[in-house]
């Protein structure tokens, strides 16, 4: 029951914080640019104007459209009440593993793909094509990231392989450092931060998230902002717990998870400082380049796994 | 420093090893492609210091120093000077598409693991498994060699093959006599020069360094 009550109270922390992590990466990037950037709350108040306003549909949009936001919030949300943020064990660790929570940003990712087809607008169209197709390559490489960990783990279920991680009797290993590099470029990917898609703008033609909500208005696209914010997040949040979870708490107690928050919070600001680091001095790359970029995340992480086979698993 | 810690770090060196051989196979840019050559030269040199200092092996620090200034920095910068004094450092045309050249690649790692699985059985030193890790750069480097339509990728490709056999050589059996080792050392060295030599001559000869344009035209 305890731990029902911390998954929850964790769940709603970081759903909550979503908004000001995403404001402190701008914030990061607009000092790295010479800007002083938005205030920090400045999020939360874009999202609650976007929930007073009245949302405008479009002529032909039809219950897909109006349905998708909520879709692909509510998975979003339970995708982060199955990805352990302070705490490792996981009440829902026995019917989640991290196939589920792929699965679980997949479907985020149709209904995303289908608001934006359903209106029939040429940008909707071409945005969903392309984050298909980015998709289909980024999918494969992800779960081959994750495979080589859980190799390493001997387990799919993201609790025990953290606490794996954590014990840290696997030593120097070399599968990890290439399975580390497939993640965060498809982390890059998924997200949509800059050399794959540009989050920041709205015109340009090669933008791929955001060419599919431009239809969307109201509370309707505060959904999807904050959904996709969420969504940062625990990229971040899985990335830093898989591969560097020191000072994640190991059981319910006061001490160890306020220890838990604040390592959780020091490393997610080291992680988001490297990537605004990384945003700001790289290009965004053309959008036919991109396959191939994932192309080598996926090959990173088959790499991973055959040294893992070679070199660690004792022949 | 424990012969455990000892194996960790070689594994490690290894898969970083393999790495750069990957690298190299999936450059588009003449400047990336040397540097990663060179990348690759000092990780040689950090390799068989470790191995030096793993195994007491106090002969192999000489040849540390040798893969440092010779594969990490010469060989490299001489290339590069070479590439822009002929004015080729743009971008390399593979003959085949990078991806699929990627995945053959990965078939080569998994080759030669299986190749080099009764070699490991065999062998009784720590470092036994990383035999099949420089298997699989030598096949790899081949590959660059094979997959790349200009002369310099090619002589790249030939360097980062004798890397590979160095570092095969480094870990599977502690390294060669050093006497062997400064003479290939130097054997390199002066393939680089006459390499760089013939480059002038073939472009002075077909005036290009592409070897469509070398072929004979029946």
């Amino acid at each position: 029951m305890n731990l029902w009550i911390c998954n929850i109270l964790e769940s709603i922390f970081l759903i909550g914080l979503a908004p000001l992590g995403g404001m402190a990466l701008k914030k990061m990037k607009a000092r790295l640019q010479n800007r002083r950037g938005p205030g920090f709350f400045q999020s939360y108040r874009d999202i609650a104007k976007l929930f007073s306003k009245e949302p405008i549909l479009p002529n032909q949009a039809s219950w897909i459209f109006r349905l998708a936001p909520y879709v692909i919030f509510i998975v979003t949300a339970l995708a982060v009440l199955i990805v352990p943020v302070v705490l490792i064990p996981l009440p829902l660790s026995a019917a989640a593993d991290v196939i589920t929570l792929v699965g679980l940003l997949s479907i985020a990712r149709f209904f995303t793909a289908l608001g934006a087809m359903d209106t029939g607008t040429a940008f909707g169209g071409m945005g969903s094509s392309r984050e298909m197709t980015l998709s289909a390559l980024a999918e494969p490489a992800m779960l081959m990231g994750v495979f080589v960990l859980s190799m390493a783990a001997q387990s799919t279920d993201l609790s025990t392989m953290v606490a794996v991680m954590l014990k840290g009797n696997l030593g120097l290993q070399p599968s990890l450092v290439f399975a580390l590099a497939a993640m965060l470029i498809v982390a890059t990917a998924e997200t949509g931060r800059i050399p794959v898609d540009n989050p920041a703008t709205h015109l340009e033609l090669t933008m791929v998230h955001e060419a599919m909500i431009l239809e969307y208005s109201g509370r309707y696209l505060a959904l999807i902002e904050w959904a996709n914010q969420i969504k940062l997040l625990l990229f971040a949040t899985l990335i830093i717990n898989l591969f560097f979870p020191w000072g994640i708490a190991i059981e319910v107690s006061g001490a160890s998870l306020l220890v838990g928050v604040m390592a959780w919070i020091l490393k997610l600001l080291t992680l988001f400082g490297l990537l605004a680091l990384m945003e700001t001095t790289m290009a965004k790359m053309r959008i036919f380049r991109v396959p191939e970029v994932l192309g080598l995340a996926f090959l990173l992480a088959i790499l991973g796994m055959l040294t893992h086979y070679i070199l660690e698993v004792s022949v | 420093m424990s012969s455990e810690l000892l194996k960790q770090v070689m594994s490690t060196a290894a898969a970083l090893f393999l790495l750069t051989s990957f690298a190299m196979l999936a450059q588009r840019h003449m400047k990336a492609l040397l540097r990663w050559l060179a990348i690759q030269g000092g990780l040689l040199a950090v390799t068989s210091a470790l191995v030096a200092f793993g195994a007491e092996f106090p002969e192999l620090y000489v040849s540390a120093i040798l893969a440092l200034i010779l594969k990490g920095i010469l060989i490299p910068w001489v290339l590069w000077k070479i590439i822009i004094h002929l004015g080729v450092h743009r971008e390399v045309e593979p003959l085949v598409n990078i991806f699929a050249t990627l995945l053959i690649g990965a078939g080569l790692v998994l080759f030669s693991f299986y190749v080099s699985l009764p070699i490991a059985e065999q062998s009784v030193l720590l470092t036994s498994n990383i035999i099949a890790i420089g298997l699989a750069c030598v096949l790899i480097s081949m590959l660059i060699m094979i997959t790349r339509s200009k002369a310099i990728t090619m002589v790249v490709g030939y360097l980062a093959m004798e890397n590979a056999l160095f570092f095969m050589a480094v870990s599977a059996t502690y390294g060669i006599p050093l006497v062997v080792e400064i003479g290939v050392a130097f054997d390199v060295l002066i393939a680089g020069l006459i390499f760089s030599l013939f480059f002038f001559q073939i472009r002075k000869t077909f005036d290009s360094l592409n070897l469509k344009d070398m072929e004979i035209k029946q």
